[in-house]
């Protein structure tokens, strides 16, 4: 691509954000906003020579006409979702009607906006963790974020059940900073179900961000779905930093979408903690999934495991590329990272690329990929005790998915990807 | 270096003038880098027009190339201006026997082990030795003449086998593949020429032993090696490099041609200076090999790397015959101030090709070893397999290891493997040796070598013995 088309693409993508009005927004938000579109500015749109998106391509991305204006409007939907807690925010906007909270002692429930007003901890952290220097598209969420949740868990405070943060695409070509902190302070514990849906049949954009700190032993589990419409955009970027004797774990389900990105960085700032990593992407039609995930081993005595798996159907493409760095203080590292993937199509491709990257020496890390196919023989066994060679194959898939599934910590959820799999791949019941 | 626009008007205005500038008279061309020095060498060698448009395209392609910087090294850049592209020994006439050559070669020889003659009586070895970038002596060519295998040096093969060079030379390595493949393909000055008939196989190993012998002459090695239909040849490279305290720069290409049912085993031990111990000094190591395997055909590459301040190198087998299989074997030893970024490519593009990637790196006092390693499979190469296993042992807390894989696969029916583990030699294993009477060095020593074994296997025996000793010596005083 020339130099001059890029620059006519950016023009054409920041327009969007031109008569966007912030003036509503406090003071210290306004200025990180200002900071941000400095960076906006600066940085350019990875293109195939950008080595972190090597695989991706978002030129019809940017190239897309959106729109970020819309009229509160309700929107008929039943998201039954089981918990007492639950945010939902629309087209980056958070809509009060659709979202419910229960108050518990120590648990701060909110959109981002009414935090801002009202939260003093937020001042400390809010865009502490997003790299906006480094990455265009975090800079953008920054500098034009809509609206958001806001989690914080007080000292020793424990959350009883899941809570909820949905986001809906709910209109065409709708284009979405949806911009989420979560705050988990000492001994604080919490487990989260991050969403994202699509209500509408066109193509919109959601560029989403959260940023997570969890403090000294504290225990977080979030679970990500991303089921978006087919024709969907989607760039999601978790950005975490764990502390001393915290236990942090984020199960990925890219279910739907046509093109995905997540970036999910960990940064781990204290002594033993524990980290899990785990994916599950689904593929088919023409979809393009990437899984960029990082884990930075800062300090000694830390454990991270990462097993991301996926399914590659149709003319999909499915991207993983994990790092695991580690510094020369992290002794006694243990770091172990997994990708396996089907390709069940000619058509369809995976590009794997598991990176270590060590300069401690007394560490255990490993990493494997594998890809392959069906084991004929597991197929052959099944069939043979009377099975339709559909439903052998999807009790195949199943097994094959179900050492990510079994990681989930909320039983709702767990119940939805496995009958999403089970209709996935239209197995038996 | 000269400013860019200064560059450009040298080229631009050199174009005019055909042919090359005269006043150059000595052995060694001065220092920098235009067409008119290409035009220098050229001539120097007396070479075919067709060869001279080779270098000048792949000149101009070096010219619109950038210095790659993705590999995880860090070193100053050479200045290419900066530098002799063409020096010859003094003494440059053709000779028939090992008396003819300067006994002040001769004794280098010696210092550095390689002793011509005894290679020659007790191995079976032929020898090509490669002193700055002109063929000094060449060994068992008449043996190996009867079976019809060409067994040379580049510039003999360009005179007397000029369409076998012309037939061969870029098909694997294209003069615009990469930035210092393109140099090369401009001012390579020599190297080696094989060539092994139908349905031969070559009775001996062949072997070339490189050193770099003058101050400032970046040397740009030039092998071409092809096993005709149903052939059979091992070949040995091996390098040693005398003392220096200025960074030299090698840029070698070697090509290798696998015709159908043909097997090529390339088998390499490095062990140029690596600098001192604060990192000065030692060799710039930025090789491109790769080797094209038709249909049954298999290339297989061993590497045993110890030596070289910078290593960037990334031996490759593009399969594109069906039931072709590429392997690729290595041991990168760095220590002290050394960095390696080396690894291998397999392009599957056959039907049922196989590959195998073994890869073990040890990094040891301030050093840093990268694997970067590609395989892709593509939408054609059905039934394919590709194994790749990389370890990575530490010694010490100052130095790194790193992995680097790219995994790309594009169809239903190939299964891709690729496993790494990283970590340090374990104190069990060395209270072990320990408590059977070894001391710690030993100790170390036994575990390495166990630890490389499976690559050094694949060594033919002479090297095998030689590869021991050199990571012996390589890991001296950087265990405790």
């Amino acid at each position: 691509m020339s130099e001059t088309l890029a620059i006519k693409n950016k023009d054409h993508f920041l327009a969007h954000f031109r008569n966007l009005d912030f003036s509503f927004d406090v003071d210290f938000s306004k200025t990180k906003r200002e900071e941000a579109e400095k960076w906006v500015k600066k940085l350019d749109f990875p293109t195939s020579k950008t080595e972190y998106w090597k695989y991706t391509r978002v030129n019809k991305l940017i190239k897309g006409d959106y729109r970020m204006d819309f009229p509160e409007g309700e929107i008929d939907i039943d998201l039954s979702v089981p918990s007492k807690n639950c945010i939902v925010l629309v087209n980056g906007y958070f809509s009060k009607e659709l979202s419910w909270f229960s108050a518990e002692k120590g648990v701060n429930f909110s959109s981002l906006s009414d935090a801002k007003e009202n939260s003093s901890i937020i001042q400390k952290k809010f865009a502490t963790l997003s790299k906006d220097q480094d990455e265009i598209f975090a800079a953008v969420n920054t500098a034009y974020h809509q609206d958001g949740a806001f989690l914080h868990l007080e000292k020793n405070a424990v959350a009883s059940e899941p809570l909820y943060i949905i986001h809906i695409s709910d209109s065409e070509s709708a284009l979405s900073n949806p911009r989420n902190l979560i705050i988990m302070e000492e001994g604080s514990e919490a487990k989260v179900v991050l969403k994202t849906i699509s209500t509408q049949k066109g193509t919109s954009f959601t560029n989403m961000l959260t940023e997570v700190f969890v403090d000294r032993n504290a225990n977080l589990e979030i679970n990500k779905v991303q089921e978006e419409g087919e024709q969907d955009y989607q760039i999601a970027c978790e950005q975490v930093e764990q502390k001393k004797d915290s236990h942090f774990k984020i199960n990925t389900f890219t279910l739907n979408g046509a093109l995905v990105r997540n970036n999910l960085n960990i940064d781990l700032l204290g002594e033993h903690t524990e980290t899990w990593l785990n994916g599950l992407y689904l593929l088919q039609g023409k979809q393009h999934v990437d899984n960029h995930t990082h884990v930075f081993h800062r300090e000694p005595n830390c454990v991270s495991h990462e097993l991301y798996k996926g399914i590659m159907d149709d003319q999909s493409t499915g991207v993983f590329n994990g790092k695991v760095f580690v510094h020369r203080e992290a002794q006694k590292t243990n770091a172990y990272q997994s990708n396996a993937n089907m390709v069940l199509t000619d058509d369809a491709t995976i590009n794997s690329k598991p990176e270590l990257e060590i300069y401690a020496d007394d560490v255990q890390c490993s990493h494997g990929s594998t890809t392959g196919q069906l084991d004929e023989e597991a197929l052959f066994y099944l069939r043979s005790r009377g099975m339709s060679e559909k439903s052998a194959r999807a009790v195949l898939l199943n097994a094959f998915a179900a050492d990510v599934v079994e990681h989930i910590g909320v039983e709702s959820v767990k119940e939805e990807i496995e009958a999403f799999i089970d209709s996935h791949y239209q197995g038996i019941k | 270096m000269a400013s860019e626009e200064e560059l450009l008007e040298e080229i631009t205005s050199s174009e005019y003038k055909y042919g090359f500038v005269t006043n150059i008279e000595s052995d060694k061309a001065p220092k920098g880098l235009n067409e008119d020095i290409i035009r220098f060498i050229s001539a120097k060698k007396n070479e075919p027009e067709w060869l001279l448009e080779y270098r000048l395209k792949a000149f101009r392609n070096w010219e619109k190339m950038e210095e790659p910087d993705w590999a995880h090294v860090n070193y100053p850049k050479p200045d290419f201006q900066d530098l002799h592209y063409y020096s010859a020994p003094k003494k440059k006439k053709e000779l028939e026997s090992l008396d003819e050559v300067d006994p002040e070669l001769l004794e280098t020889f010696e210092k550095l082990g390689i002793s011509l003659d005894e290679q020659k009586r007790l191995t079976g070895v032929a020898v090509d030795a490669v002193i700055d970038s002109v063929s000094v002596k060449t060994t068992f060519k008449d043996k190996l003449a009867e079976l019809g295998i060409i067994f040379c040096s580049f510039s003999e093969a360009v005179q007397e086998h000029p369409e076998l060079v012309k037939k061969y030379l870029g098909t694997v390595v294209p003069p615009g593949d990469n930035f210092y493949a393109a140099l090369n393909s401009a001012v390579f000055t020599d190297g080696s020429f094989c060539y092994i008939p139908k349905g031969v196989r070559c009775p001996m190993e062949l072997s070339t032993y490189f050193r770099i012998n003058e101050a400032n002459t970046g040397q740009f090695e030039r092998t071409l090696v092809i096993a005709d239909e149903s052939s059979y040849v091992s070949y040995l490279e091996g390098c040693t490099a005398p003392m220096r305290d200025e960074n030299q720069l090698h840029a070698a290409v070697v090509e290798l041609v696998a015709l159908d049912n043909a097997e090529i085993k390339y088998s390499t031990i490095q062990n140029w200076y690596p600098g001192n111990k604060e990192g000065k000094g030692g060799i710039y190591n930025f090789v491109t090999k790769r080797g094209l395997c038709m249909e049954n055909s298999k290339i297989s590459w061993t590497q045993v790397e110890t030596g070289s301040a910078v290593t960037w190198k990334y031996p490759s087998c593009v399969l594109k015959g069906d039931n072709s299989v590429g392997e690729f074997y290595s041991v990168a030893v760095t220590s002290k101030h050394q960095q390696a970024d080396t690894g291998s490519k397999m392009i599957h593009l056959g039907k049922n090709t196989k590959s195998t990637i073994i890869s073990k790196g040890i990094s040891a006092m301030q050093a840093n070893n990268s694997y970067r390693g590609l395989v892709h499979i593509s939408k054609n190469a059905t039934n394919s397999r590709n194994f790749t296993q990389c370890d990575s042992l530490l010694m010490g807390n100052n130095c790194g290891a790193h992995t680097f894989p790219y995994i790309e696969v594009k169809n239903k029916s190939s299964q891709v493997e690729h496993e790494a583990t990283t970590s340090k030699i374990g104190e069990d294993q060395i209270f072990y040796c320990k408590q059977r009477g070894m001391d710690e060095e030993t100790a170390i020593n036994l575990i390495v070598n166990g630890y490389v074994k499976e690559v050094l296997n694949q060594l033919p025996m002479e090297f095998a013995v030689e590869a021991q000793k050199l990571l012996e010596i390589s890991l001296e005083g950087s265990v405790g």
